[in-house]
C-alpha cells in the first residue's frame, strides 16, 4: 500500500461511509434542529429584554445590563457544563439537546439584546419626539417609529452573530447530543477510522458555507453608505 | 435552598479544589497568549494577501476564509486531534489546539483587518507610494495603523471570543480552567468547582465586555 493509499483508505473509506452516512444525516437533521430552536428562542427573549429595557426602568436595567455581561463574557461550554454535569448535583437533571439549547439560547439572547439595544440608542431622540407628539403612545411608537429603523441597522452584525452561535451547536457533542460531530465521533470509535469525521466536516461544509456566504451578501446589502 | 447552595456553592469544595483550578486558570492564561498571537499572525497574512488584484490570489483565499469560517471550531479541533493520527501525524493536545484556533481564528481576524483595510480611503496608499514609500512601506506605516484603529472594537470582541474559545481545548484534555474545573467536579460530585471557574471566566472578562459595549455603542451611533 502506497501512503496515499493509506492515506484514501483512512480519510475516505467507501464501506465506512456507507455505513456511517445515514448516522451524519441523522446528525445533520439534529442540528438543524437544534440550531433554528436557538434562533427562535434566543432571538425573541433578546428583543425582548431589548424592549423592556427601553422603559427605562432603573433596577430592571441594571438586571437586563448584568445579565446581558454574564452570558457574553461566559464560554458557551462553561455554560453548558454548568447546566448538564451541574444541575444534577442539585437533584435536576437535564438532556444534552435541552443543555445545549438552553445555554446558547442565553448567549444569543445577551448578543441580540445587546445589538437592538444599540440600534435602538442609535435612532436619533427627535424621531422619538416627533412620534409621540402625534399623538402615538410609548409601544406603538417603539413598534412602528424605532424598531422598524433600528432592526435594519442591526441586520449585518445580528446575522453574522447568530450564525457563530449557530456553530455553536457542535458543542452538544460534548454533551451527548448525537449532532453532526457527536454522530462523526461516535462512528471513528467504532469503526477505528476517520472517514465519520471526514463526512462530519464536509456535512457542516454543506450547511454552514451557504450561510457564511449569505451573511457576507447581508453585510454589503445592508451596508451603510461612506 | 440549601441544598442547591451546597450543590454550587459550597465553599468547603471550592478550597479543596482551588489549587487545581488555579493551575487551569494559568493554563487559560498562556493559552490565551499562544492563540491570539497566531490568529493575529495569520489574519494579517490573510488580510494583506487580499488587497493582492489577482484572481488567482483571491478565489483561494476567499474559499480558504469561507471554510474555515463555516467549520465550527470544535469540529476542526477534533479533526486535527483525533483524525490526524491515522495519517500518520501524531499531534500534541497544544499542537492541535494551535493548528486549530491559526486557521479558525485566523480566519476572522483576516475578515476583520481586510474590512479595516477597504476603510482606509485608497487614495492614502496612493499618496504614500508618490512620496517614495514601497508598497510594503505603505502597508506597514500608513495603512495599517489607520485600518487597525477604525475596526479596533471588532479586534477586541474577536479577542474576547477567542480567550473564551480556548475552553474547547478542554475537549481534548489540555488541562486548561474548564478541564479542571471538569475534574474536580467529577471526583467531588458537586458543581462548585465549575460554578468557581464560571466565576474566575466572568472576573477576567467582565472588564472586556464593559469596556466593548461601550465602543460599539460609541460606533453606531456615529454610523448614522
Amino acid at each position: 500500500m502506497t501512503s496515499w493509499d493509506r492515506f484514501t483508505d483512512s480519510f475516505f473509506n467507501a464501506r465506512v461511509a456507507a455505513e456511517y452516512l445515514p448516522k451524519i444525516i441523522d446528525g445533520f437533521w439534529l442540528t438543524i434542529a437544534l440550531a433554528l430552536c436557538i434562533i427562535a428562542t434566543g432571538l425573541t427573549a433578546g428583543l425582548a429584554l431589548a424592549v423592556i429595557r427601553s422603559f427605562s426602568i432603573r433596577p430592571l436595567n441594571w438586571l437586563i445590563i448584568f445579565v446581558v455581561d454574564l452570558f457574553r463574557a461566559l464560554p458557551p461550554l462553561v455554560i453548558i457544563a454548568l447546566l448538564y454535569f451541574g444541575l444534577p448535583s442539585a437533584g435536576l437533571t437535564m438532556d444534552g439537546f435541552t443543555a445545549t439549547w438552553l445555554s446558547l439560547s442565553f448567549v444569543l439572547m445577551a448578543f441580540t439584546e445587546e445589538i437592538f439595544w444599540a440600534g435602538i440608542t442609535a435612532v436619533p431622540r427627535g424621531q422619538w419626539e416627533a412620534a409621540r407628539s402625534t399623538g402615538l403612545g410609548f409601544l406603538p411608537t417603539l413598534g412602528h417609529v424605532v424598531l422598524p429603523q433600528a432592526i435594519r441597522m442591526t441586520i449585518p452584525p445580528l446575522t453574522n452573530r447568530t450564525i457563530a452561535i449557530t456553530k455553536g451547536t457542535a458543542l452538544g457533542s460534548v454533551v451527548a447530543v448525537s449532532e453532526i460531530l457527536g454522530a462523526a465521533q461516535a462512528g471513528v470509535s467504532f469503526s477505528f477510522n476517520p472517514t465519520p469525521l471526514t463526512l462530519g466536516a464536509l456535512a457542516y461544509v454543506v450547511l454552514f458555507v451557504p450561510v457564511v456566504i449569505f451573511g457576507r451578501w447581508i453585510e454589503t446589502r445592508f451596508a451603510w453608505k461612506r | 435552598m440549601q441544598d442547591f447552595l451546597n450543590a454550587f456553592f459550597s465553599l468547603d469544595i471550592i478550597s479543596q479544589a482551588w489549587p487545581i483550578l488555579l493551575q487551569g486558570f494559568w493554563v487559560t492564561l498562556w493559552l490565551s497568549a499562544l492563540v491570539i498571537p497566531l490568529g493575529l499572525i495569520s489574519g494579517t497574512v490573510l488580510a494583506l494577501l487580499s488587497t493582492v488584484r489577482s484572481r488567482w490570489v483571491a478565489w483561494p483565499l476567499w474559499a480558504w476564509v469561507d471554510f474555515f469560517r463555516a467549520i465550527p471550531p470544535l469540529v476542526l479541533l477534533v479533526f486535527i486531534y483525533a483524525g490526524l493520527p491515522f495519517a500518520g501525524f501524531e499531534v500534541s493536545a497544544v499542537g492541535a489546539v494551535a493548528l486549530g484556533f491559526f486557521l479558525n481564528t485566523g480566519a476572522y481576524y483576516g475578515e476583520i483587518l481586510r474590512a479595516g483595510i477597504e476603510s482606509v480611503p485608497r487614495g492614502q496608499l496612493e499618496a504614500a507610494r508618490s512620496t517614495g514609500l514601497t508598497r510594503w512601506q505603505a502597508m506597514q506605516h500608513v495603512i495599517l495603523p489607520q485600518a487597525v484603529r477604525n475596526v479596533l472594537p471588532d479586534l477586541i470582541s474577536n479577542t474576547l471570543e477567542v480567550v473564551k474559545l480556548t475552553s474547547i481545548a478542554s475537549v481534548v484534555a489540555l488541562p486548561e480552567l474548564l478541564f479542571q474545573a471538569r475534574q474536580a467536579q467529577s471526583v467531588t460530585y458537586n458543581a462548585s468547582p465549575i460554578m468557581a471557574a464560571a466565576i474566575i471566566y466572568f472576573i477576567l472578562l467582565w472588564p472586556v465586555v464593559r469596556l466593548l459595549s461601550r465602543l460599539e455603542n460609541r460606533q453606531l451611533a456615529a454610523r448614522r
